[in-house]
């Protein structure tokens, strides 16, 4: 059956280039980069020609760069590293209602011991006011942590205004930017940030390696005690085919990240479009135009969301949904809720993540059989009342 | 399709007696739309048996193959016979639900019991005479449909249906 991929920001496929890059590290530069032989001295070298070219793609010095596990990993180690370090300074958080899980359940944890943490409210479009940023900030605010650009609905967060404002206030931001980093330029001086987080199979990088960006001079606890990798910052062997294969995706999404741009911010709009025009009582989540160019969050009337997925898989497409039904919490995605959508449509989202290897065509099959399903599950939903 | 039985797959790709009745006997409505699921039955009772039974369901994968399933277990069958099937039993004929969605199987049997009380409330067929409705009140699975309300309504609501015949 044909095979359709619409969930590049679930995770990617590793370039062929990245693996080739990789491969060698995993049988003939084998060697432990700690160790002080030739093995080792070799081993060392793809790490540090890895840091070198994430640190220069993002405008950083060498060792501002931790490499980790993930984005999870990342945006623990920000907003626990910090935060324990800093309890002197005061016990306050600043983040969105919008974060990925991997912010909001390290705040939800913080508060158990006794932080306080402000969710900020988005608007409709799911977008921070800087303002808001600014009223909510106390003398005992330690951190800020705010998205760069959201994983379900794409919008991308006025970043820049933010950092300033944090910086005029002498408080530490970060931004996770797992869902941007290598498909938005991302100078963390332009930016005005901290800290940054990113994983490297958001971009066609192999799982299970992601980096933390910490501008020098934070004061910042180590995330993992053992050896002294990463200044002692973060202990474990390194997992260097994947810190080499992270370093080349890196070079690479360097390189096509214009065209890239270009080419998926045009097939998402025809997406889009073609759902919006073709298909009555659906509605764009999200912002129209600051949004990452591949993603497309539409939520679809009086239909359930992995209804849809799952009929949309069994025809070869594969897509996401903030559904309750995907998860045990049985609520509704908490970023659908917090723009202000009704549970209903909460639960009658859908996702479509485009990447690299999306063709035009495969946009046309999709509209088709997605108007397709959504009669057959409205032809047999209670909710459903047609136009006349 | 994580955790999907091949029968829950088979019912939500091809659900059995989707649709509405045009002159229903019984109407069940269940579910909440904020909680993602919302099942409508409806059924034609002659004689005390289910001669057709219908859905309508906004809902996940398991929801759709749920509600079809009760529909083809309760078809032909009388009252009281419908009113023995729980949720374990749907959820055994479709091979089993992931555990996360054990939830999703009460409401066909909610539904049901629901179209069956809306069934009795409208008293159109059914109820004959006097031991057929001590029968029903002794009925455990009736009495848990009631077991909001407490005996003295019970009763009432039993009278009344007698009144009304």
């Amino acid at each position: 059956m044909r095979r359709i991929y619409f969930d590049y920001a679930a995770t990617t496929p590793i370039d062929l280039e990245v693996i080739k890059t990789m491969s060698q590290y995993y049988t003939k530069t084998f060697g432990n980069p700690s160790s002080i032989h030739y093995f080792g001295r070799k081993a060392l070298y793809g790490i540090e020609k890895s840091r070198q070219i994430i640190s220069s793609f993002i405008n950083a010095e060498l060792d501002e760069i931790v490499f980790t596990s993930g984005g999870t990993e990342s945006n623990n180690y920000a907003l626990k590293g910090i935060i324990y370090a800093n309890r002197n300074r005061g016990n306050h958080l600043i983040t969105s209602a919008i974060e990925h899980h991997s912010i909001i359940e390290p705040c939800k944890y913080l508060q158990r011991q006794g932080i306080k943490v402000t969710y900020l409210k988005v608007d409709k479009y799911g977008l921070v006011d800087p303002q808001d940023v600014k009223k909510a900030i106390t003398n005992k605010t330690v951190l800020i942590s705010i998205m760069y650009a959201n994983n379900e609905i794409g919008v991308i967060q006025p970043i820049k205004e933010i950092g300033r404002i944090a910086r005029d206030k002498g408080v530490y931001f970060h931004t996770d930017a797992v869902q941007s980093f290598g498909h938005l330029p991302t100078a963390v001086d332009e930016l005005n940030v901290d800290l940054l987080s990113a994983s490297s199979h958001k971009l066609y990088g192999p799982k299970g390696v992601g980096m933390l960006y910490i501008r020098k001079g934070m004061r910042i606890m180590s995330f993992m005690h053992g050896g002294d990798q990463e200044n002692g910052r973060r202990a474990s062997t390194y997992n260097v085919p994947g810190i080499v294969g992270f370093g080349k995706a890196v070079e690479l999404a360097r390189d096509k990240m214009g065209d890239e741009r270009r080419k998926l911010t045009s097939l998402r709009d025809k997406l889009i479009d073609g759902i919006l025009n073709n298909i009555e009582q659906t509605r764009l989540n999200g912002h129209p135009f600051t949004r990452l160019p591949n993603n497309v969050n539409v939520s679809v009337g009086s239909v359930e969301g992995e209804a849809l997925v799952l009929n949309l898989d069994m025809e070869g497409i594969a897509c996401s949904t903030g559904s309750a039904c995907t998860s045990s919490s049985l609520e509704p995605s908490h970023v659908l809720l917090a723009l202000g959508l009704s549970p209903e449509l909460a639960h009658g989202s859908l996702r479509f993540t485009l990447g690299r290897y999306t063709k035009d065509e495969e946009i046309d099959y999709t509209l088709d059989v997605l108007r397709r399903i959504v009669n057959k599950l409205r032809s047999m939903s209670p909710l459903y009342k047609g136009r006349g | 399709m994580q955790g999907y039985s091949r029968k829950v797959i088979d019912h939500f790709r091809n659900p059995r007696n989707v649709g509405e009745i045009k002159e229903p006997n019984g109407i069940g409505r269940v579910g909440n739309p904020l909680c993602g699921d919302v099942m409508v039955l409806y059924l034609k009772i002659e004689k005390g048996v289910i001669v057709d039974i219908r859905f309508k369901t906004f809902g996940c994968c398991a929801a759709i193959a749920t509600s079809s399933m009760i529909t083809e277990l309760v078809k032909g069958k009388t009252i009281d016979e419908a009113l023995k099937i729980s949720n374990q039993a749907v959820t055994d004929a479709l091979g089993g639900l992931p555990s996360i969605k054990r939830h999703c199987s009460v409401l066909g049997e909610q539904a049901l019991r629901a179209a069956i009380r809306d069934y009795h409330k409208k008293a159109t067929d059914g109820i004959q005479d006097d031991e057929r409705l001590n029968k029903m009140k002794k009925n455990k699975h009736y009495k848990n449909q009631y077991a909001a309300q407490n005996k003295k309504s019970l009763n009432k609501s039993i009278k009344n249906q007698r009144d009304s015949i």
